[in-house]
């Protein structure tokens, strides 16, 4: 019976436009019919289909022993699944929501993260802790937060964000199958984006490659997760311009692919690195110290970021102005020097010092 | 056919269709478990409250269909009849379920059966002489056990003082002793098989000592050369866990790994007083509730978390009180008694495995030691108090004990202690030999495959290790 309706999942699929949220939803289908390993759970991931619907069908389908609720305890919800991880299952867990995420932060970073160094690999985790993240869809306080930052600073975590219905698939299937514990962050404000794509053929790049989502000549614009539509629409923005912006998608933030960033930026000699997170200490402040690190000599302009404000995740009203938009981007893209002139902003700041 | 007929013949078809019949009611068997697959699988199909007694009798006629009795499925009020009985005497779980409409006896009963006895179980007296009446409901370890444990209980202790004294000359960061703790160390370990999961703390040292790991490998966290030196997926010993309460979920999960792989392992959480303030250790315990994993929490009330004594961490009227609140089986028990401690263990560890669900157990004992040797008890309590507990021993007690029913020789505790010092000798050697942890190590294991960028920093470590060869050669 599980097959049956899985399969007809997949094969709808190929028919149609698949959203981000289908693409989850098939992605947990065929890696529970072909890993008995395989578990999903979570708050309300059962009969509800979880808050999103991405596990919409599971329980019906392989029943409540691969798919099941548990108690209201993200804490519990994850160290449960490190100890079934370590007694031979693949546990892949739902948190509601990015903030309700952070019960579970000692669990994840003292021994999700860590349990393979502890005990020089006879132990592993291949769990995977999916967490709907980011703002957008106007939700209330504490439903938006952009937690990418904490996971990317631990080690032994391997963070992924997905930014096409395609990429959320393969890269889940990925993740399930990796031997690593993985946190996969899904962009609240995708799941319902369509696009074209047959599920069944892989068309999406391996799990740790970064993907050149648009050619351009004059600079390289970084993104991740739901900032990368954004940076695409500011790159079409800008070519009505006249300038050409090469968008790189991250997929995954570790492990960090500095090669494709590189290449790029080393083209271009222009670049940007957009994230919806607040900036201080974040993800793009990594990717800006690594491109200058590695494209010092090839840079017409310092590497800028265009951020979410520094900031708790504003109420549903003001989060426009608080999220990065096409024009905060294009203004970004305005002060990379592209007539010489320097960007005088900072001069004054520390110039009696 | 009567119904208990009926019962019978559906627990005694063959295998195959027991799983058929469970895989009709869920989609999917568990071949393989010590009890009625077909029973263990209604139960789970059960917990899920969509549940109402229409369903209930669906799958009683399912199970009558797949079995082949339909003889008497005729008469419509037999039918009925025959769901509601089907229900009742097969599915007693679902029955339990429905606790709205539980009688007041049937309630009492439940809560009766969740809450510890009113004073620590025990069986031997502070002086070895057996207590006046016998704890009801526990059966008494045989004399072979107890001298088992007697002999491990001397190399427990032995092995203790022997890291203390490490630490003064500098072969150990730290040691946080469990001197006074024996009778829990070593019962905890004695109530389970070598296939079960312990997962200790930093203070059961003796413990993993007593699962046979070699003492060496137990300090290697300690001696700093990296941080869990056995191998725990052969011992089936967790690394010792630092963040308190946060190993008690891990319990729980592997013992409802066990439990889903149809195996009758047993998983047991060992935990001090001050975790049991901590989320984690609620959170494990409701989690086993209701999944009924088997898995046992023993607590071990030493009365102190560093310096904060038992009065600032809870109001309780013993620790074992936190089970009822999540549905969990609980015990209290003399932690200085090792015949009582191993006595209540192994029930707790056999109530588990057959499949009825997690237990909770309070040890009381006492830290006879500082928290680690780097702290100083005199700052937070009285010697007198230390004496008094000194007086409540585990080791004389069972030494006592035994000599007093003629099942302990001088000849036995001279071997013993010999064995003891051997025991302390062979790790006095091994600890003074000075080890060489590889920097290079660093990056093998933070994942399976090293990224990019850790292959970068390996690089740049090897350099800047070479460098310092060369200056130093220089």
């Amino acid at each position: 019976m599980a097959e049956t309706k899985a399969t007809t999942a997949t094969t709808a699929a190929k028919a149609a436009k698949v959203t981000m949220a289908q693409a989850l939803n098939t992605a947990l289908r065929d890696a529970l019919r072909e890993d008995d390993r395989v578990l999903v759970f979570g708050e309300d991931v059962g009969p509800l289909g979880g808050v999103f619907r991405i596990t919409d069908g599971l329980t019906r389908d392989f029943g409540e022993e691969r798919c099941f609720d548990t108690p209201l305890a993200e804490a519990g919800i994850v160290g449960l699944a490190v100890g079934m991880a370590m007694g031979g299952f693949r546990p892949v867990v739902e948190m509601q929501f990015d903030a309700f995420a952070y019960p579970a932060f000692e669990q994840i970073a003292s021994h999700v993260a860590k349990l393979r160094n502890r005990t020089r690999g006879r132990l592993t985790l291949p769990m995977v802790i999916r967490i709907p993240y980011a703002g957008g869809i106007g939700g209330v306080e504490h439903h938006c937060d952009s937690s990418e930052a904490y996971y990317a600073h631990t080690p032994g975590l391997k963070v992924v964000t997905p930014a096409t219905a395609e990429d959320a698939y393969w890269l889940l299937r990925d993740a399930i199958a990796d031997p690593d514990p993985v946190v996969f962050l899904e962009p609240k404000k995708l799941y319902w984006s369509r696009e074209d794509t047959d599920l069944e053929r892989r068309g999406a790049l391996p799990f740790g490659r970064a993907a050149v989502r648009r050619e351009g000549r004059d600079a390289t614009v970084v993104a991740y997760g739901p900032s990368v539509p954004v940076a695409l629409a500011a790159a079409e923005a800008a070519a009505t311009e006249g300038i050409e912006l090469e968008v790189v998608d991250l997929r995954t933030i570790v492990p960090f692919d500095d090669e494709t960033v590189t290449a790029s930026v080393r083209r271009t000699g222009r670049c940007l690195v957009v994230q919806e997170a607040q900036g201080f200490a974040g993800v793009g402040a990594e990717i800006a110290a690594r491109v200058q690190e590695r494209c010092f000599h090839s840079l017409a302009a310092p590497v800028l970021r265009v951020a979410g404000f520094d900031i708790p995740y504003p109420p549903p009203k003001l989060e426009h102005a608080h999220l990065p938009g096409v024009d905060r981007i294009l203004d970004a893209v305005d002060r990379l020097q592209f007539g010489d002139e320097p960007d005088i902003r900072h001069l004054l700041k520390g110039a009696v010092a | 056919m009567p119904v208990q007929a009926m019962a019978r013949e559906m627990r005694s078809c063959s295998a195959a269709v027991r799983t058929d019949w469970a895989g009709v009611l869920c989609n999917r068997a568990r071949p393989g478990r010590g009890e009625d697959p077909a029973v263990g699988v209604v139960e789970r199909d059960g917990s899920s409250s969509a549940h109402g007694p229409r369903r209930r009798a669906c799958l009683g006629h399912i199970a009558l269909q797949t079995v082949g009795i339909r003889q008497f499925i005729c008469d419509p009020r037999e039918v009925l009849n025959t769901y509601f009985l089907v229900a009742t005497i097969l599915l007693p779980s679902v029955q339990r379920k429905r606790a709205p409409s539980m009688s007041v006896k049937s309630l009492r009963q439940t809560v009766q059966g969740l809450l510890p006895s009113l004073t620590p179980v025990r069986f031997v007296a502070e002086d070895g002489t057996p207590v006046a009446k016998p704890p009801a409901g526990y059966r008494e370890p045989s004399v072979e056990a107890l001298r088992d444990a007697y002999r491990r209980m001397v190399l427990g202790r032995r092995f203790d003082t022997q890291a203390t004294a490490l630490t003064k000359q500098g072969r150990l960061a730290v040691y946080p002793s469990s001197r006074g703790q024996e009778a829990c160390q070593i019962g905890a370990v004695l109530a389970l098989r070598p296939d079960d999961w312990l997962f200790p703390t930093y203070r059961d040292s003796v413990a993993l000592v007593t699962r046979g790991i070699d003492p060496v490998e137990v300090l290697t966290l300690l001696r700093g050369d990296w941080h869990c030196g056995y191998d725990p997926a052969a011992t089936r010993v967790a690394p010792q866990c630092t963040p308190l309460a946060t190993q008690v979920l891990h319990a729980t999960g592997m013992a409802e790994a066990q439990r889903r792989k149809g195996e009758d392992g047993v998983a047991m959480a060992l935990i001090g007083d001050g975790a049991t303030s901590e989320g984690d250790f609620h959170e494990a315990l409701n989690f086993a509730a209701v999944l009924r994993a088997p898995v046992v929490f023993f607590v071990q009330n030493n009365k102190y978390a560093i310096s904060v004594p038992l009065a600032r961490q809870t109001a309780a009227p013993a620790l074992a009180y936190k089970g009822i609140g999540y549905g969990v089986r609980s015990e209290q028990v003399d932690g200085n008694d090792l015949v009582a401690v191993l006595s209540v263990l192994t029930d707790a560890v056999a109530h588990a495995r057959a499949g009825h669900g997690p237990v909770l157990v309070e040890a009381h004992t006492y830290r006879m030691d500082a928290h680690t040797n780097a702290d100083d008890a005199t700052r937070y309590r009285d010697a007198e108090e230390v004496e008094r507990w000194g007086a409540a021993d585990p080791l004389s007690r069972l030494e006592a004990h035994l000599r007093a029913r003629g099942a302990l020789t001088d000849a036995d505790a001279a071997t013993a202690q010999q064995e003891a010092e051997a025991l302390a000798a062979d790790l006095r050697t091994r600890m003074n030999a000075d080890t060489t942890a590889d920097p290079m190590e660093l990056f093998d294991h933070v994942y399976a495959e090293p990224t990019p960028q850790l292959l970068e920093q390996r690089a740049q470590l090897a350099d800047e290790l070479a460098e310092t060869a060369l200056t130093q050669e220089d």
